[in-house]
Parts: structure tokens; C-alpha cells; sequence
């Protein structure tokens, strides 16, 4: 199938700004899919509210649209309840670790076999450029005249903290190698992470000064580095890009048919 | 074959009316008095390959269920007091996206953390308005283990009939109460299964469509129907619009299909109500204060009988004003500052001749603090 056959062309044009990272993060997404070979029908996609909520509209697939922060508690439950199916959970940074942060840890220590795909361009977009806990201190957004005071969170190191089992970082820049960690990360049983850099020029770049989508992106590709390379040796200063975990622990649903068994020979007995 | 006579807790009948009624996944979190209905579905979920999880927080398994339902399966969640509240923004959620699903809320005193081991019916109003935004919701009460079991059974078909949230009311007091409940053969009581749509394969289906009668038919996530579900106002592909239109209509549909059946949905029992001159009106723990007294009274001569609400929203009104005609007297019987007095007020006829009876100190209300306040009505002293 060709990537389009994997979008809901009714519903275009998308609701995303001219330079927007979040398109691409869809194109990566949908080609794993597609080199994968998914069935559309075993995709359930359950996204939250913010632009990269937004995602879960133009896909062919199941799509669950949900309440801000909460989509992996949807997902959760979409997916105990019928284990068979893949469940692609598209987040912001705000919606996955500000509002959403006790669901994301929880879904990480679970470790049941969803795909978290947070899409980080460290601002909340759509209600107009206010700072997110991935934004860092000293940054200008529309709630902080006077610059962030604010630490930030690494997504990675929250993610690894809490139980993750399959960790990745990547950027709109490196499209490509977003789409084979998204294919790994698909791929994987048990909850998976992929982080992926997304500029938003419109709100964070243009309020820090750091250009257009152009620039932005071209900045992904000069402060980032992959795990392991002479660059990130040199410069540790660096954005290490890559997977950072990848290992097998049971798994949430597989674990719970061990508890119908056991619960079903009790009830034999 | 099991013995069909228990002798339990009222929030274990409610376990055993959610089982004969089809429940396959329940989320939950612990809170008091509402436990030990996620207790024990822990254990007898499993037993039948269904299933059961303990959630991060309220939210969650609020949310879980939603999840869980839309993959074609029945859904509850049990809660108290804080974790109502919490529960409150997703089920706003199963209302607008119009999710088959059950709460159970076994009241205790509020607001905040308030009275947590103590009965209480604050959450009266709650359970109609908790969620923002203009809605509907249904909400089903019950006195006694037997009728819980019934009632909840209710609240499963009417989750799937009209694909809505239904909120089982219960109460602290006939939650943790121990009585005697005979479990219904198989195909005693109906039980409702989801309208699924019958569409052919390459007919597009329009996931909220309403039929003629109002009925949205459903298709189970996974199958070869791929729609949007969204708390946003949506047109008939599921899909996000703020056409004044659209918004309208759909607004309209939420209220009218429930609104439009609410002789269907109201559930009353009547005790000693014929010809009856001074009526409690009643529900949960209370009404068995109520119905005691009516009793104790009627073998005295005394013409008093309790009218028990078993649905309380939509609130029927139509029902209570015509049950209530000629009455001397109207009592209502609760455990609140008035929440359903207000509504059988702005119901009857004569809304002056219409008392409350209640107490909210987390004691559960006795027949002899109601024969106080009719002693009082009746114009036979304090």
C-alpha cells in the first residue's frame, strides 16, 4: 500500500501550521506502518488534545480521540481488553508529561504494549505558545514574560526511571532514522517510547529566536548526535539521538491471561 | 450448580448484578466504601476470562473503561466521594462520544475527603451535573440487596440501549449492609447485548448517524469498520466540526435521547401508597427508614406510604407529581440538604406541602428521626 492509502483525505488540510514538525512525524509513522505491513484494522490510534492530538483524525485506522493527557489510559484500556491490536499513542510534551505524567510513568511501569510517540517542540501550540515542562529554564513563552524559570524533563531518562522497555530519541530532521526506530518500536512487546524533536516555528522558535522550520530543523541536525558516535564523545554537550533501551520484560497482557488461567483452575477446583 | 442464596454485602450484589448482566472489564482504584466491589471483581473477572485492572488513579480507570468499551466489550468502574469528582471529565467523555459504560457510586459524606466511612446521598446533583457542559446521564438507586442485583442490571442494559453512562447510585449503608440475596436463574431478568451495525460490507457506515428512533448502531474497535470517536462536537463520521449546525443537532440528540424515553428508563416500587395521605418519598438507605415507619404506622390506622425512587435522573417528574396529587403531605426522605426534595418541589402540585426529612451527620437516617418531623407536620407537637 502507498502511504496515502493510510489517510483520511476527507478530512484535509490538516489543521497544522506552514513549518510544523507534526507532519512529519506522520509521514515517519506511516511509513513504519506500511514497511511493517500492518492491517489498518489492527491499528487502533488513541491520541489526547493539542496539535499532535490532532494526528489521530487523518489516519485510516481506528482512531480515539480523547481528553487532554489521558489518551494512554484509553489506550490501556483498548488493550487489555483486546490485546490483539496495536496501539499507536501519538502525544505532546505537555500532554504526556505535564497533565498526563502519572498516566505516562504508570504506562511505562506496566510495561503493556503500547507505543508512545511524543512528539516534543516544548511549547503548548495550539493554545498559543505557553511554556511546557520540556521547555527549560530561560525560554520566553506567552506565559513567562520574564523567561522560564522552570527545570525540564528528559524524556529519556523519565522514561528509562520509569520502566520503559524500549527507549528512543530521534528529530523531524532525521526522518528516516525516526521511521526504523518507530518500526523497532512498533515492533517491540511491551511499552515502547520514541521521543521525537518536533519544531514548532510558529510559537517556540519565533518567541526564542531560533528562525524559521528551516533553521529549527537545521539545529536538530548540528545539536543532536547519535548515541555512541565521535561527535557526542567530543561534545557531550550534545543531544545523544538513538535507542536507549531495548529489553524484553514480561509483558502486561500476556501476564494477565497467566492470571486467567491460574483464576480459571481455581475455579475448577 | 452453586447455591442461588447468598448472604453478602450490598456492593458484592452489585458485583453479582454486573456478572449476570454481561460485565467483561472493570478499572478501578481503590477508595471508601466502594472497595470491595473492585475486590471482588478482581477475583471473579479473571475466573471467566474477563478482565480486571487496578488503575494509576480515578482518571484512568475512568478512562480504561471507555477504552475497553469501545473494543465491543461491557464496562463498570466503582467509586466514592473524591473519585467521583475526579471521574467527572471522562464522563463527560462517554457522554459526548457516546460510550456504553457503568459507575457505581457508593455515596459517602462530602464535600472533599469529607466523612469517608459514613453514609451519605450528596451526590444527588453530582451525579446529574458533576461534568461540564450541557448533558444527559441516567441514574438508577436501590434499597435493599435484592433489588441492587436488579438495578444493576438495569443500568447495564440501559449503558448499551441508549450508549450512555449510567451512574448506579448506592450508598454507604446498604453498600456494606449484610442481607439475604437470591440470585436470578439464567433468562430471569432480560439482558440487553449492544445494536452492532448490520451495514454490508462496502456501505459506508456512519458511526453517529442516529436511526429514526434515535439508536446509534455501534462497531467494535478492530473491526473492519475504522471511525473516529472524539469528545469534540462531530458530525456523522465521528470526525471534529463546529458548524452551528452540527452542534446544535448534536447537542439535541445527546438531551432528546433520553429525555424522549423516560418512561422506559423510570424504575419506582410503591409501599402502602394507596390511598396514602402522607407520603415519604425516598431512595437507598433511606427509604428502608421510611418504608419501616410507613409500616409501623399503617398497622396503627395510619394512612402513610413511601413512594421509593429507584431512577432519580432524568428525575421523574411527571411520575412523582401524579403519584403525590391529594397528598396532606409530602416527606422527602434523604440523607442531603435537599437535593431531591428540590426536584419533587418543582414537580408536584403543591410544592408548599413538601418537607424534608434528612440527616447529614453520617449517621444513617431512622425511622424515628422521620416520625419527629411528622409528628410535627401532623400537628401533634414536637
Amino acid at each position: 500500500m502507498a502511504v496515502k492509502d493510510y489517510l483520511r483525505e476527507r478530512f484535509f488540510p490538516h489543521m497544522w501550521c506552514p513549518g510544523c514538525g507534526h507532519g512529519t512525524v506522520l509521514n515517519a509513522l506511516l511509513r513504519a506502518v506500511e514497511e511493517l505491513q500492518l492491517n489498518k484494522n489492527d491499528i487502533v490510534m488513541t491520541s489526547g488534545i493539542g496539535c499532535s492530538a490532532r494526528i489521530s483524525g487523518y489516519v485510516d485506522f481506528h482512531s480515539l480521540h480523547t481528553l487532554h493527557g489521558r489518551a494512554l489510559a484509553f489506550a490501556t484500556g483498548v488493550k487489555l481488553s483486546k490485546p490483539d491490536l496495536k496501539l499507536l499513542v501519538p502525544m505532546g510534551d505537555g500532554d504526556a508529561l505535564a497533565i498526563g505524567g502519572n498516566h505516562f510513568i504508570h504506562a511505562c511501569r506496566r510495561n503493556i504494549d503500547i507505543t508512545a510517540i511524543i512528539m516534543n517542540n516544548r511549547i503548548y501550540g495550539m493554545t498559543g505558545g505557553q511554556f511546557s515542562p520540556l521547555s527549560g529554564p530561560d525560554k520566553k513563552a506567552t506565559t513567562a514574560p520574564y523567561l522560564t524559570i522552570d527545570a525540564e524533563f528528559d524524556i529519556v531518562e523519565v522514561s528509562k526511571a520509569a520502566g520503559a522497555t524500549f527507549v528512543a530519541r530521534s528529530t523531524t530532521y532525521h526522518v528516516k532514522e525516526a521511521t526504523e526506530m518507530l518500526k523497532k518500536a512498533i515492533s517491540h512487546k511491551g511499552f515502547s517510547v520514541v521521543e521525537i524533536l518536533s519544531q514548532c516555528p510558529t510559537h517556540y522558535g519565533r518567541k526564542n529566536r531560533e528562525g524559521d522550520a528551516v533553521q529549527m530543523m537545521t539545529g536538530y541536525r548540528d545539536n543532536t548526535a547519535k548515541l555512541g558516535s565521535k561527535a557526542l564523545a567530543d561534545n557531550p554537550s550534545l543531544i545523544p539521538r538513538g535507542i536507549f533501551v531495548d529489553q524484553a520484560r514480561p509483558e502486561y497482557c500476556q501476564e494477565y491471561d497467566n492470571i486467567i488461567a491460574k483464576a480459571s483452575r481455581n475455579r475448577a477446583a | 450448580m452453586t447455591n442461588p442464596i447468598k448472604f453478602l454485602q450490598g456492593n458484592e450484589a452489585c458485583v453479582e448484578g454486573a456478572l449476570y448482566a454481561g460485565l467483561e472489564f472493570f478499572a478501578g482504584y481503590p477508595i471508601t466504601p466502594s472497595t470491595e466491589i473492585a475486590e471482588h471483581l478482581s477475583q471473579r473477572l479473571p475466573e471467566q476470562g474477563g478482565k480486571f485492572i487496578q488503575m494509576e488513579d480515578e482518571i484512568a480507570s475512568m478512562c480504561a473503561i471507555i477504552g475497553a468499551s469501545l473494543t465491543g466489550r461491557k464496562v463498570m468502574t466503582a467509586t466514592s466521594g473524591p473519585g467521583f469528582s475526579l471521574k467527572q471529565e471522562a464522563i463527560g467523555y462517554a457522554c459526548m462520544a457516546e460510550i456504553p459504560c457503568v459507575i457505581a457510586n457508593v455515596q459517602r459524606g462530602g464535600p472533599s475527603t469529607g466523612n469517608p466511612t459514613h453514609v451519605s446521598q450528596g451526590d444527588v446533583n453530582q451525579a446529574r451535573w458533576g461534568t461540564h457542559g450541557d448533558h444527559n446521564i441516567i441514574a438508577l438507586t436501590a434499597s435493599n440487596h435484592q433489588d441492587i442485583f436488579a438495578i444493576t442490571v438495569d443500568a447495564f442494559n440501559m449503558a448499551e440501549t441508549y450508549r450512555t453512562p449510567v451512574i448506579l447510585l448506592l450508598d454507604e449503608a446498604v453498600g456494606h449492609l449484610r442481607e439475604k440475596l437470591v440470585i436470578p436463574e439464567e433468562g430471569e431478568l432480560a439482558i440487553v447485548d449492544r445494536l452492532r451495525t448490520a451495514l454490508p460490507k462496502g456501505v459506508d457506515y456512519h458511526p453517529y448517524l442516529p436511526r429514526e428512533d434515535g439508536r446509534l448502531p455501534m462497531s467494535d474497535f478492530g473491526g473492519d469498520r475504522r471511525y473516529n470517536v472524539t469528545g469534540l462536537f462531530h458530525d456523522m463520521w465521528g470526525f471534529p466540526s463546529n458548524n452551528p449546525q452540527v452542534v446544535r443537532d448534536l447537542l439535541r440528540h445527546l438531551i432528546d435521547k433520553i429525555d424522549n424515553n423516560i418512561q422506559a428508563i423510570t424504575r419506582y416500587k410503591e409501599h402502602y401508597l394507596e390511598d396514602a395521605e402522607y407520603i415519604f418519598v425516598s431512595f437507598g438507605s433511606s427509604a428502608r427508614s421510611a418504608i419501616h415507619l410507613a409500616k409501623s404506622r399503617r398497622d396503627r390506622g395510619e394512612k402513610i406510604g413511601v413512594l421509593e425512587l429507584q431512577s432519580i435522573w432524568p428525575f421523574p417528574a411527571e411520575m412523582v407529581r401524579e403519584k403525590c396529587r391529594g397528598a396532606k403531605a409530602v416527606l422527602v426522605v434523604e440523607m442531603n440538604m435537599g437535593q431531591v426534595m428540590a426536584q419533587v418541589k418543582a414537580a408536584v402540585d403543591e410544592p408548599g406541602r413538601v418537607f424534608l426529612a434528612n440527616r447529614i451527620d453520617g449517621k444513617l437516617i431512622t425511622p424515628e428521626d422521620i416520625k419527629k418531623l411528622l409528628r410535627v407536620i401532623q400537628g401533634r407537637g414536637v
